[in-house]
């Protein structure tokens, strides 16, 4: 080995692996969620779009632009990382990276590593979808990248935590289909949350995927509904979040080691 | 020299409350094959598990070349490949993809010439770019050896690993197994099949309930716990066992046409001599006789009811 403090071919090895898996499954992994995000499109862009007008001088099609790579990036993020490390444990080839030289810190390098490269492919692939809908501009790239970046690898970093945690397929399931979801549709993705009425527009500011979605689309169209700085500091503190409840996990062994 | 493998004070007690271990000692000396036999649940794999770092010991100390599994885990994981008991493979990969991957994540830069050495020593050279999914379980098992001698390790455990392969690929992975051991690797094995350590095993250790009731050399074991029997076939059928022969411990067979004599193989006096002088003396012929020494199984099993009648 060329170094004791890093093991580098052992983490592009489970980086490997887990592309490898992405490739294998490319119609799951990047048809279905386009051809998904083609249709929210048609029917919420063309068919009930066309009868709004703007949102704060934005079309309605382009308006939905970042809350749909959102969705798409939250549920793809934590479905990719969370089966990622499910599956070794469902399987028990888990064996081999548990005994493998590796540490906590480059197991979690190489797996989340991978899902949010797979997020950010999505991500650019729903981009380069949406653009043949409706024009879209990006105000400020730099920053649509780092939300894009932070929000893929926290919610990866999450997804790892879930399957982790998961002890049936079914638990897999949960997070992705009944918390993050309805969270993202209630997070302003196809709206303005100052289009809710007041209380319930104080409702949704619990909710931390707005933060996100707000985030994102300012660095588009620069207009948010909560304060930029405030959406970022959401996006870090639940990648700090997320990273400690990882680095407990392997320090405890919790549902890893016996 | 420092010994491949040393263990000392190792316990494990599971959240459930179940003491796995109790306090293990051992040491495994380089180059050695070292069968770990038990009953189920004996606690085997968990010690197993604990060395390779897959279970969290609650308390003990345990070196692999003088490195500390715990502390210093990446040299001494280096050192360590293992079989484990099930066939946990990834499906949707092929033969030669897994092994690569094993190396890699190991740390060890690719080798292609020893990958392909590993592969065709094991007969999954022509099978390289098959999915695994399309092997035999035999062949499966042999992916997961190739595996796990991919970062060329220098200890090697081998958890069950003939459970479930047929008589002549079971041959073929003891030839294996001995291949290794000249090349230097120490191996420790666990096994249902005391033929296997019998046949293998350099030093046997027997564990049960979480503890080691024995670790001893094979040939040692076997001449301090084995026993042999003399069985002589009369030709006439005997009433009772003759007052002359009362200085030997016989058993006769009801049909009175068997004389049974057992001694252990550590016994230096079985005075076989005397006794066939004195049948002659007294006029009991025998037509044939034959002798048998006990199997490690059948030490085996003494040693677990023995094992078992000790409180707890």
């Amino acid at each position: 080995m060329s170094s004791w403090h890093f093991n580098r071919r052992g983490v592009a090895a489970i980086y490997k692996f887990e592309m490898a898996r992405f490739r294998r499954t490319v119609l799951q992994s990047i048809v279905t969620p386009v051809i998904t995000t083609s249709l929210y499109f048609v029917v919420f862009g063309s068919a009930i779009g066309s009868r709004i007008t703007t949102i704060g001088g934005t079309s309605y099609g382009a308006f939905i632009v970042p809350g749909l790579i959102m969705l798409m990036l939250l549920t793809e993020s934590l479905s990719n990382a969370s089966f990622g490390i499910y599956l070794p444990k469902f399987t028990g080839t888990i064996y081999e990276l548990l005994s493998a030289p590796v540490s906590s810190l480059e197991i979690v390098l190489g797996q989340s590593g991978a899902a949010t490269t797979k997020s950010l492919v999505l991500g650019g692939l729903i981009l380069g979808t949406a653009s043949l809908f409706v024009p879209i501009r990006i105000l400020h790239p730099g920053w649509m990248i780092a939300f894009l970046l932070l929000t893929a690898a926290s919610f990866s970093l999450f997804g790892f935590v879930l399957g982790i945690w998961a002890r049936s397929f079914e638990q897999l399931q949960f997070a992705p289909m009944l918390v993050v979801t309805p969270l993202t549709f209630l997070g302003g993705a196809f709206y303005s949350i100052d289009m809710l009425p007041r209380p319930w527009r104080m409702v949704t500011l619990f909710n931390p995927i707005v933060y996100l979605i707000s985030g994102f689309r300012w660095s588009f169209y620069g207009k948010a509904d909560v304060s930029v700085a405030l959406s970022l500091a959401c996006v870090t503190a639940f990648l700090a979040v997320c990273l400690g409840l990882i680095a407990w996990i392997f320090k405890t062994g919790y549902r890893l080691k016996n | 020299m420092p010994a491949a493998l040393s263990i000392s004070g190792l316990t494990k007690t599971y959240a459930s409350g179940l003491q796995a271990l109790k306090g293990i000692d051992l040491q495994i000396q380089q180059g050695e094959i070292f069968a770990l036999l038990g009953p189920n649940g004996a606690g085997k794999t968990t010690l197993i598990n604990i060395v390779c770092g897959l279970v969290t010991p609650s308390s003990g100390l345990i070196l692999a070349a003088d490195h500390d599994i715990l502390r210093d885990y990446r040299a001494a994981r280096t050192l360590i490949g293992l079989v484990p008991q099930e066939l946990a493979t990834d499906m949707f990969e092929t033969v030669g993809a897994t092994v690569n991957y094993s190396r890699q994540l190991f740390g060890c830069e690719r080798n292609p010439a020893l990958i392909e050495k590993l592969l065709r020593d094991l007969a999954l050279w022509e099978r390289r770019r098959d999915l695994i999914m399309t092997l035999s379980g035999g062949m499966k098992r042999r992916v997961m050896i190739a595996k796990a001698l991919s970062h060329e390790p220098q200890i090697l455990f081998l958890d069950e690993p003939t459970a479930g392969v047929d008589v002549e690929l079971r041959r073929e992975m003891w030839s294996l197994v001995r291949s290794l051991r000249e090349r230097g690797v120490t191996i420790i094995l666990t096994t249902h099949y005391i033929e296997e350590a019998e046949e293998m095993a350099d030093r046997i250790g027997v564990i049960h309930k979480g503890a080691l009731i024995v670790v001893e050399q094979k040939s040692t074991l076997m001449r301090k716990l084995g026993r042999k029997e003399l069985t002589l076939q009369l030709l006439e059928p005997l009433g009772a066992i003759p007052d002359g022969l009362r200085d030997w411990p016989l058993a006769l067979s009801p049909s009175g046409l068997e004389l049974q004599y057992s001694f252990t193989t550590a016994d230096q006096h079985t005075d076989i001599a005397a006794l066939l002088k004195r049948l002659d003396a007294l006029g009991i012929a025998f037509k044939d006789l034959n002798t048998r020494q006990s199997t490690l199984e059948e030490i085996f099993v003494g040693l677990v009811r023995e094992g078992d009648r000790r409180p707890a």
